[in-house]
């Protein structure tokens, strides 16, 4: 027997052959993450921006310019949107992949590499984060929340970037754990106060300054500011170029800690 | 023989875990078109040696050579021409068999219409087409395994390892996958087998190594280490428990060496028949007598002074 199989020339090429493999999870499994995906964003839309908006005084001083609570908030429940989706697919899905199916180990008996591996789960992962921040964007833009079309269109580019920097670190932190039971904290006290507390609901300026300063720390409220600057159109160079900054730095430095410890993991 | 004929070389091969050394220099030289077994009893290094060679598992000493090649440098090229089946099943429980392999094939590099092809090719040769379409967590064990052996061929291999093929498989699931791998190996797939059960061992293999706490202590065909470590026959006599001990002294002369088990003797002896009558001239009454060919276990008892299967 003479073997034709090839060793992928590049770690993207390498991830390409994970396509397949990430299509046919995909068919049975998308109706389950529909509903969380699609649904519950729009909830908080009509329950806070709309509902709970109506008691918020439109007032653009107040509100980093924009001219409603729903227009404030709107770029907020985006940045979170793509965050949460992140943090429900590099958490129990990645521990499953190790321990409950072992599927990574049939994948790296191939001629994939470690790295191409994680390549190719987190390209399914931001296709998860293009997906529902993609039906988000829509559903919104008739609320009139984006002030230009280009800025809705970077908007949406910039999640992302956000996505990316939350997946290869929180990757990193779950492709090492032996067991579970961190993921529930790691929801309680990492997912829901960031999504709480960093500007996607009020101006940060409004918090204590140490805590203003806390927050100005979590890249959610870089995602976050970066996105409001885009859809509101207030885009301030600088600021921006730093926000990109932070993500990009995050995201790379969670790209090499998550090969070091899920090769670690598989060599055992 | 010239190098080139060598599909697997190690020399002084180790590997350790922190401070504990599973593995602790073994040589091995598999040639092209040979099945190669090791056998030994849990716990003696068999997977942690094939994990080295399938390139998944970094060499802690020694050398490694597949194919001719250094997996710390071509781990990938060496993965691309060779099939593994893992002593642990690493399928996708939550898609089809056709999906499994389908993949799988996919992560080889292949075009998707090539892989079709070769998947129902697969199937057939594992006799799983009827299952095609099942989820594979409905498969028996059985299944499974064959449905495991079928994904490592995917990409037509030049070496085939097997870590325990047919572990936990009923003896009829078990001659399935006997008679696959004989295909194959007429078929001049180089065959890497390891188990600790020595008719498989003596089935399948043309040359075994026999390891045990993570050293080779014999190697050969199955019949030469049965012709150099042990009589042709084994008497087995049964005295009830507590009483073996004290027959072994009076039968001591009768065989070439004794062995006592828990519930039995062993007389080690070139005729078996004769050796028991010899027994029962002595006025020894065994509860049970067994005349049988002596078989690797035999030998792992002599090698090691324990038995394979604990
Ligand atoms: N990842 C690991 N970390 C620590 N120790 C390990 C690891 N893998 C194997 N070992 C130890 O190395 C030794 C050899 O294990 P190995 O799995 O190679 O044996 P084996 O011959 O395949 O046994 P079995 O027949 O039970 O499969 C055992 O003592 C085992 O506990
Ligand atoms: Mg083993």
């Amino acid at each position: 027997m003479a073997t034709d199989s090839s060793v992928p020339t590049n770690a993207f090429a390498g991830a390409a052959r994970l396509v397949d493999y990430w299509v046919i999870v995909y068919k049975r499994t998308w109706k389950g993450s529909a509903i969380s995906s699609f649904i519950t964003p729009l909830f908080y839309v009509l329950a806070m921006g709309v509902l709970l908006g109506d008691y918020v005084e439109g007032d653009p001083a107040q509100l980093e310019g924009a001219s409603s609570y729903l227009v404030f908030i709107a770029p907020g429940l985006l940045a979170a949107q793509s965050m949460q989706t992140v943090f429900g697919e590099v958490t129990y899905p990645v521990m499953g992949m190790i321990k409950w199916h072992k599927t990574y180990f049939g994948m790296t008996a191939s001629p994939l590499t470690v790295s191409e591996v994680i390549l190719g789960h987190l390209g399914f992962v931001m296709f998860r984060v293009g997906l529902t921040c993609g039906v988000f964007t829509l559903v919104m833009a008739p609320f009139g929340v984006f002030a230009t079309v280009w800025g809705a269109v970077l908007a949406y580019l910039v999640q992302f970037l956000l996505g990316l920097a939350f997946a290869t670190p929180i990757y990193a932190f779950s492709a090492g754990l032996k067991d579970e039971s961190p993921f529930a904290l790691v929801f309680r006290l990492g997912m829901i106060p960031l999504f709480l507390f960093s500007g996607a609901f009020f101006p940060i300026d409004n918090l204590d300054p140490w805590m203003a300063a806390l927050a100005k720390a979590t890249p959610l409220w870089h995602g976050v500011d970066l996105t409001r600057m885009l859809t509101l159109d207030t885009l301030d160079g600088s600021t921006a170029l730093v926000h990109v900054a932070y993500l990009v730095v995050l995201a790379v430095l969670g790209w090499f800690w998550a090969v070091r410890r899920l090769t670690r993991r598989m060599v055992g | 023989m010239t190098t080139s004929d060598s599909m697997i070389l190690a020399q002084g091969l180790r590997k350790s875990f922190g401070s504990f050394e599973a593995v602790k220099g073994i040589d091995v030289d598999v040639r092209r078109g040979e099945a190669f077994g090791f056998l030994g009893p849990n716990g003696a290094g068999k997977s942690s040696t094939m994990r080295m060679v399938a390139a998944v598992s970094p060499v802690s000493g020694g050398t490694l050579r597949i194919l001719g090649m250094d997996p710390a440098e071509d781990g990938p090229q060496i993965r691309s021409r060779i099939g593994v089946c893992p002593q642990e099943d690493t399928l996708d429980l939550e898609i089809t068999v056709r999906d499994n392999l389908f993949v799988y094939g996919r992560y080889f590099g292949l075009p998707r219409k090539e892989v079709r092809e070769r998947v129902d090719e697969l199937l057939e040769f594992v006799q799983l087409t009827e299952k095609a379409d099942s989820m594979v967590e409905d498969l028996s064990g059985g299944m499974k395994r064959r449905l495991t052996i079928a994904r490592s061929l995917i990409n037509r291999p030049e070496i085939l390892l097997l870590d325990e093929p047919t572990t936990g498989l009923d003896p009829q699931a078990r001659h399935v996958v006997w008679d696959r791998l004989f295909r194959l190996k007429q078929q001049g797939v180089t065959l890497v087998l390891t188990t600790h059960y020595m008719d498989e061992a003596e089935q399948l293999t043309d040359r075994l190594v026999v390891m045990d706490k993570g050293l080779i202590v014999a190697e050969g065909s199955p019949m030469s280490l049965i012709a150099e470590h042990s009589t042709r026959e084994v008497a087995e006599l049964r005295f009830g428990v507590g009483d073996n001990e004290a027959a072994a002294d009076k039968v001591a002369d009768l065989a070439d060496r004794v062995e006592v088990l828990p519930d039995r003797l062993l007389l080690y002896t070139a005729d078996g028949e004769e050796t028991v009558a010899k027994v029962h001239e002595r006025g020894l009454e065994p509860v049970a007598t067994l005349v049988r060919r002596a078989t690797l276990e035999d030998v792992f008892l002599r090698l090691t002074g324990r038995t394979l299967v604990d």
